[in-house]
């Protein structure tokens, strides 16, 4: 066994493969936050609390409904996601062509009253949700204890991430909504209803952080809190990346994660700002994060 | 993406009803604050004014020079730590201790503008916060900050060796003098021909560039004022409330104070001042309600957003057909 | 000014004696709690529901007094705190604060209630020091505090043999308090402190620090955080292995509702100490009845049951006064007075404001061992009041040494 820094090489594989394990979860919301950025100019801070919704929804529907995990994992996007749509037919439709300001203003507003109704009704502490039998227990790797459903978030998040990219980067589906981007009257004139794509993609976006969060279910605690504890990081993560750029986002909430874990280990008291060092020197040097397109 | 944040509606500018309108709301406004303390609680005013010049500092930078930074707690709350420490472990009377704090804060809006201004939109308030940030965790793990406990039992002193500050009405009279005139400061400064260049720099950035204006300067000195009286802003908190604390560097308070300017108008004069009133006075007596507070907030940044984007100052000179 | 205010002070005292005779004393309790955050269901509402009972068992009317309450929310912000005190006692007539969960709004409240003379009774906030070097004569320490806690579950840990530690500590100063404290208990018996790591506020995932726990091959992995990161460590230690690989939690600082958040599942057979549990005996279930009247389907936390037990001393210290007007007064009179409540029985208040009471050293049960709601805790051990909390000779409290 060979040491980095003093730190056994073992103990780093762990702590690299746990960054990766966090860096699923930055990446997936950190997916949504671009896609929404990207399409509508729209800096959604609602969504960290749509993460929370999501968690929420899981297990809402185990405790009402006896609905399992894997049935939260198909439903609980598209009831967050539609709850989204609503929210962007009623108030962001209408900002969409202000200052960026203005959408970061409301949806923060947006978010701290779902926030504020959800402390209300279930408190502060948090509820606890188990993950599925199926993955339960966990691998013994040699370096470290791999549980299950750790394994089972990396290998969804990189295929959800995957789809995303593909379906927005390499479909006819995708390139209309960029072209909707771009030049909305140019589409609409082709005959498609960019209001109505515009609408569907938020949802979607939403839906994604939804997703997340039922997948952050059996590993936090299900609490009001956790979609605001968050957000900054995320929306860190996708100014690095460049914002409204999917494949960046992907990258670097992925990176992130293992960076983040690293300094976990070798100065655990700066883990929480480390990102922000990044971000700085990244904007520094990259005005555009590191796979924006140029202004 | 649009490179600034302009405010809603060109107002109708050198009319004249401009300077009349200004004075006398000026006067109401000073009018209202002298008999304001025999009314309401002063320290709850003291607050209230010092976000309200907090507000003001910020809106220099945001209104007039079209910069939104999303880090100013950086300077409102390390400004409170270096006034408090010098008013506490130094022994610095308290002129020379706000003194202390606000300088400070300039030479960190120096540092930080440096850095800064090369980027505009978003970027440019994502480098603020990322900052502001690190700044944070210096002040999380700085041993003399206290931690989370931040510098408690802060002496008020006394002024120039005269005035016992430890009376509210005495330490009111300071703040409200302090306030002042940093309010008429920052107003000198955007109706002086450096404040037009700014202003045309929020307007057209390239145009300023080609009539030969080295925008990049008026940028950093516009950041390095604003830093400077949310400077001063923060230390006077630190000795009304004698305590400084984490609360005030941390990110939401760059938040909160983007939410006072914009509640109140962004880009008009009086409007951080009421929008500070507004959020200081609901921070204080809806805490009773303890959950609501938070859905009450929100509830209001949404309305705020989708009816009236001027801000309650910014719509009411549109209905007036004044500049405020 | 000087000679004005004395004046005032005069005449509003020869006022106040002439109207005793007609009017019933006036008294008004503020609770200062966290109502929205991550304390909130350890105290919040929950400890507003308390005091409520507290003036209703206390019985205003009979006793000639007429008692007010009012309740606000600190944020866990300590200006925030600070400013509420300030207009409650200026402007509101607050006469005593209670409650106040969290260390840094506790320091920075009892600042205030000194200045202003009144009277506060701290039970949500852990911090030792207000009974050390931060002591004061308007303030008492109530329900536990960390040496208590460190001392409990420390000592009786590394009693049972759990000689090797490591710490995940939050990274702030009730954090680094905690391990410091514990650290000692567990060197004084004999243990070893392996390692430890500081972890920074607000962090959701603990499985890196976890690892670095389960690397460390301590038997004992002590949790010096609270509420929400305790929540996790537990949650994710479980997942990975933690537990099944053979280590233990010691949780420093948790409390009932936490472990009811957790679920027992996850939380079982975790060593803890508290001061209060609802199933101790009829006293304590009757009373916890009565509190779920407004609180329904919750159980109390040992910082609940505190303010009720504050909140009632306190109003028989000012019956016997009858007057709350003098803070350090009420405080000498509540220390005077011997305390006697259903929660925690028998004790009595030292001269440094620590409140003495006994200890209890708990087990989370199993799910198969709970046999109703509410059935979580196993009783280990009791800790006698004599040596439950820190004596006063290593205090290093002012008014302490003021007195000898």
């Amino acid at each position: 066994m060979f040491e980095i820094f003093g730190v056994p090489s073992q103990a780093l594989f762990g702590q690299l493969l746990i960054g990766l394990i966090n860096g699923s979860f930055y990446a997936l919301l950190s997916l949504g936050l671009a896609v929404i950025f990207g399409m509508l100019n729209v800096i959604n801070f609602t969504h960290g609390a749509q993460y929370m919704m999501g968690a929420f929804a899981a297990y809402l529907l185990l405790q009402y409904l006896g609905l399992n995990y894997w049935v939260a994992l198909v439903v609980v996007p598209l009831l967050v996601g539609a709850s989204g749509m609503l929210v962007e037919r009623l108030f962001l439709q209408y900002v969409r062509q202000l200052d960026h300001l203005y959408g970061l203003i409301l949806t923060f507003g947006l978010a701290l009253v779902i926030e504020g109704l959800f402390r209300n009704y279930f408190g502060s502490s948090g509820e606890p949700y188990q993950p599925p039998d199926l993955l339960q227990g966990g691998q013994n790797l040699g370096f470290m204890f791999l549980p299950n459903y750790r394994a089972w978030v990396i290998v969804f998040s990189l295929v959800v991430c995957f789809v995303t990219w593909f379906v927005i980067e390499r479909t006819r589906l995708g390139s209309y909504l960029r072209a909707a981007t771009e030049n909305p009257a140019l589409v609409r004139a082709f005959g498609i209803n960019v209001p109505r794509m515009v609408t569907l993609t938020y949802g979607f976006g939403v839906g994604l952080a939804a997703l997340a969060g039922v997948m952050a279910a059996p590993i936090y605690n299900v609490s009001p809190q956790m979609g605001s504890d968050v957000i900054i990081v995320v929306f860190a993560v996708v100014v690095i990346g460049g914002m409204g750029s999917i494949l960046g986002a992907i990258i670097t909430g992925f990176a992130l994660g293992i960076i983040e874990g690293l300094t976990k280990v070798f100065f655990p008291e700066a883990s929480s700002t480390v990102i922000f060092v990044i971000m700085a020197i990244v904007l520094l040097i990259r005005p555009t994060g590191l796979f924006g397109r140029t202004a | 993406m649009a490179a600034s944040v302009a405010p809603p509606a060109p107002q109708a500018r050198v009319d004249r009803a401009h300077g009349a309108g200004t004075a006398i709301a000026f006067c109401i406004m000073v009018a209202l604050l002298a008999v304001a303390p025999f009314v309401v609680y002063p320290v709850f005013l003291m607050q209230a004014l010092c976000f309200a010049l907090f507000a003001c500092a910020f809106n220099l930078l945001v209104g007039y020079a079209g910069l939104l930074s999303f880090g100013h707690a950086l300077f409102f709350g390390w400004a409170s730590y270096l006034c408090a420490h010098a008013a506490k472990r130094w022994g610095f009377p308290p002129e020379a201790a706000v003194l202390f704090g606000t300088a400070s804060a300039g030479v960190l809006g120096a540092a930080a503008g440096f850095l800064a201004i090369r980027r505009q939109g978003i970027y440019f308030a994502m480098i603020t916060l990322a900052l502001a940030q690190m700044m944070y965790f210096v002040a999380l793990r700085a041993p003399f900050t206290g931690g989370e406990d931040g510098i408690q039992d802060v002496p008020r002193g006394r002024l120039f060796g005269l005035f016992d500050l430890s009376h509210e009405m005495t330490m009111y009279v300071f703040v409200l003098v302090m306030v002042i005139a940093g309010f008429l400061f920052i107003y000198r400064v955007i109706n002086s021909p450096f404040g037009e260049v700014l202003k045309a720099i929020r307007e057209n950035e390239p145009r300023a560039i080609s009539l030969g204006y080295r925008t990049e300067r008026y940028k950093l000195v516009a950041f390095v004022l604003s830093a400077t009286f949310a400077g001063l802003a923060g230390a006077l908190k630190a000795l009304v409330f004698q305590l400084a604390s984490l609360t005030d560097v941390y990110w939401t308070m760059s938040g909160e104070v983007v939410l006072m300017t914009l509640v109140g108008g962004l880009g008009t004069i009086f409007g951080p001042v009421v929008g500070a009133f507004l959020i200081v006075a609901m921070e204080t007596y809806l805490a009773q309600l303890g959950q609501w507070v938070l859905v009450i907030q929100g509830a209001i940044f949404v309305v705020c957003v989708l009816v009236f984007r001027r801000g309650i100052v910014g719509e009411l000179a549109r209905a007036l057909r004044v500049s405020l | 000014m000087r000679v004005a205010a004395s004046l005032a002070f005069a005449l509003a005292a020869i006022f106040a004696n002439a109207a005793q005779a007609q009017n019933p004393i006036p008294v008004k309790i503020g609770v200062l709690t966290d109502m929205s955050s991550l304390y909130a269901d350890d105290t919040g509402p929950g400890s507003v529901a308390a005091a409520k009972l507290a003036i209703q068992d206390f019985n205003p009317a009979a006793h000639g007094m007429k008692v007010d309450l009012v309740v606000a929310d600190h944020q866990n912000k300590p200006d925030v705190g600070a400013s509420i005190a300030r207009q409650w006692f200026d402007v509101d007539h607050v006469d005593m604060i209670v409650d106040v969960p969290n260390s840094a709004v506790a320091l920075a409240v009892s600042d205030v209630t000194r200045q202003k003379n009144k009277v506060f009774l701290v039970s949500g906030a852990a911090i030792s020091d207000l009974t050390g070097p931060k002591c004061s004569p308007n303030t008492i320490h109530w329900t536990y505090d960390t040496w208590m806690l460190a001392n409990g579950t420390g000592k009786s840990v590394v009693k049972t043999g759990g000689k090797t530690w490591f710490f995940i500590t939050a990274d702030y100063a009730f954090g680094h308090a905690l391990q410091r404290d514990t650290s000692a208990v567990v060197e004084a018996n004999g243990g070893k402190v392996l390692g430890s790591v500081n972890v920074p506020l607000n962090n959701q995932d603990f499985s890196s620090f976890l690892l670095q726990a389960q690397q460390s091959k301590a038997q004992i992995i002590g949790l010096a955080n609270a509420g929400g990161d305790t929540i996790n460590s537990i949650k994710q230690g479980a997942e990975f292995g933690i537990t099944a690989g053979g280590q233990h939690f010691a949780g420093l600082l948790v409390f009932l509702p936490d472990v009811e958040a957790l679920g027992l599942k996850a939380a079982q057979g975790l060593v803890l100490t508290e001061t209060f549990y609802w199933d101790m005996n009829d006293a304590t279930r009757a009373w916890t009845k009565r509190w779920q009247v407004s609180r329904p389907g919750k159980f109390p936390s040992m910082n609940q049951a505190g303010v009720y037990s504050a909140t009632l001393h306190y109003l028989k210290a000012v019956a016997a006064l009858k007057s709350a007007a003098d803070g350090k007064a009420v405080v000498a009179e509540m220390k005077k007075l011997p305390t006697n409540d259903p929660l925690f029985g028998k004790g009595m208040i030292r001269a440094d404001g620590r409140k003495i009471h006994p200890a209890y050293l708990f087990q989370v049960k199993s799910p198969a061992e709970s046999k109703y709601p509410g059935d979580d805790y196993i009783l280990k051990a009791t800790i006698p009041a004599d040596e439950a909390f820190r004596p006063m000779s290593q205090d290093n409290c002012p008014l302490v040494n003021a007195a000898k």
